[in-house]
């Protein structure tokens, strides 16, 4: 086992851990911080599979960003031992027998795909800031996406403008 | 691995880490001095020298100090929080280059650690108000998160200018990108932007809503006592440190001499501390001298102000360099 894959390894058995705990966990700040470690992980993968931007953003983005939406919702609603209580009756033993099949399903499909693959290479290459930004706004396929996922967004923006408008509206009539 | 700039400068780790730190308890008494001299009292003057030892006095009284955990909060995450808050503010110094070979890395993502580091540092902040189990803390670090993320937008917007004129990410090709002309001239807009950014996401006055005396006790740091304390104010005093750092990076040439200024003898390094002293002294003086605001005007000069200025500066920079030096 080379150093590469050793360093490999590390981060995503505690990818894997981290994210079995967010799902197991029944208090949902511990489950929001094992996202965020989960999602670290992951850039660190990023990282190390050469896609220094993705890794940042994956961070900034994610990890500095939407999670800490969560955490905000989570902190501003106080939940507390109700919760927790009304999260274990959830997660009842019956309640994981779906969830198996699916990834039993996903298990077979990956366990195929290792049997036929040899040598997964884990050394890509170098892809920079650069490189990505003229993947995504240069002569190439993905500056249709990029727009409409820009039109995606906007339309958003100005629906969660108007639902908050309307609140707001109602809340004025009623001093 | 992937020609990461890898050099002997991992040495330096270590007494940066431990400099920084040294330099944060003398830090907080300088501030305390040039606040007494500027407000026209004397600052604490009695341990050593003019009181220069005044950090150590504080250090020791710290760690004697009972280290008290609120039993009725989150035990484990009331702990690790304070951790968060020192190690991502510590982890942005491994990108800074103090002089032209003086730095830990170089890698072309520099500016990206700096912003995603200082958004971890969100977590400390928040995890700490929140496993206090106390509604001054928690009502504190329900500010500092919409504080924070808020402003963050706007830190990283900022600074595309200055990406848009250097085409890097790297802090090092920044800084050499601006020996002719510091980007404070055609940056200056985001210089400012990017200075109030700091300070409010260091949540230093006259932005510390986050923790305002008046109104929260110590917001999300009420309950926090001893060593503990100690590391939540070495985050935010490491904090102010970077900032100055990325701001004499980014927008006044870094280790580079001013233009006009033809002194060969004074090493680059020596240039940079300067300019990172003054901007240190500068983040002081806004404490001394403006009031603090209230929590919506400092949330619509956000949203309203600041992101649109933002977005016309990308705008305008992406023009001009655009025309100057064709699409």
């Amino acid at each position: 086992m080379t150093l590469d894959l050793v360093l490999f390894w590390i981060p995503g058995l505690v990818a894997i851990g981290a994210t079995g705990a967010v799902i197991t966990r029944k208090n949902a700040s511990r489950a929001l911080i094992y996202l965020v470690v989960s999602l670290l992980a992951v850039a660190v993968i990023f990282f190390m599979l050469g896609a220094p931007f993705a890794a940042a953003l994956e961070v900034v983005v994610y990890a500095g960003a939407i999670v800490v939406l969560f955490l905000f919702v989570v902190m501003m609603l106080n939940l507390g031992r109700s919760s927790v209580m009304r999260e274990s009756r959830w997660l009842q033993p019956g309640m994981w027998i779906g969830p198996f099949i699916l990834v039993a399903i996903l298990a077979v499909v990956f366990a195929y795909a290792f049997a036929n693959i040899d040598g997964v290479d884990t050394k890509g290459e170098m892809v920079g800031p650069r490189a990505v930004g003229e993947a995504l706004f240069g002569e190439g396929a993905y500056l249709l996406a990029v727009e409409l996922a820009g039109f995606l967004l906007l339309a958003a923006l100005v629906g969660a403008y108007h639902l908050g408008r309307r609140y707001l509206e109602e809340r004025r009539e009623q001093p | 691995m992937f020609g990461y700039d890898i050099n002997w400068s991992y040495v330096l780790i270590l007494p940066l880490t431990g400099g920084t730190l040294v330099g944060v308890m003398f830090l907080v008494w300088w501030e305390r001095r040039v606040l007494g001299w500027w407000q026209d009292r004397l600052g604490p003057n009695r341990v050593g020298w003019f009181g220069v030892l005044q950090g150590i006095a504080d250090g020791i009284k710290l760690f004697t100090k009972d280290d008290w955990v609120p039993p009725f909060g989150d035990r484990t995450l009331f702990v690790l929080a304070p951790g968060i808050i020192a190690a991502s503010m510590l982890m942005i110094l491994a990108v800074i280059p103090f002089a032209p070979e003086l730095y830990v890395v170089d890698v072309n993502i520099a500016l990206l650690w700096f912003l995603a580091m200082s958004s971890l540092a969100v977590y400390g902040v928040l995890l700490g108000g929140f496993a206090s189990n106390n509604k001054y803390a928690l009502l504190g670090s329900l500010r500092a998160a919409a504080q924070m993320v808020t402003y963050e937008v706007f830190m990283g917007l900022s600074i595309m200018g200055v990406v848009i004129h250097a085409g890097t990410f790297s802090l090092v090709e920044i800084v050499d990108a601006q020996k002719d002309l510091w980007y404070i001239v055609p940056q200056f807009l985001g210089f400012v932007i990017f200075f109030i950014a700091g300070l409010a996401e260091s949540h230093r006055l006259p932005f510390d809503l986050p923790e305002a005396e008046h109104e929260l006790t110590a917001g999300f740091h009420t309950e926090y006592s001893g060593m503990k304390f100690a590391f939540v104010m070495c985050g935010e005093y490491v904090a102010m440190i970077a900032t100055s750092c990325l701001i004499t990076l980014l927008f006044f040439g870094g280790w580079h001499a001013p233009v006009f200024l033809d002194f060969d003898f004074v090493p680059p390094i020596a240039w940079f501390g300067i300019k990172v002293v003054f901007f240190i002294h500068v983040f002081i003086l806004l404490r001394a001298a403006i009031p603090r605001p209230r929590y919506d005007q400092l949330m619509s000069l956000g949203w309203k102000i600041l992101l649109p200025l933002t977005l016309v500066n990308i705008l305008a920079t992406g023009l001009i360099v655009g025309l100057t030096r064709g699409f």
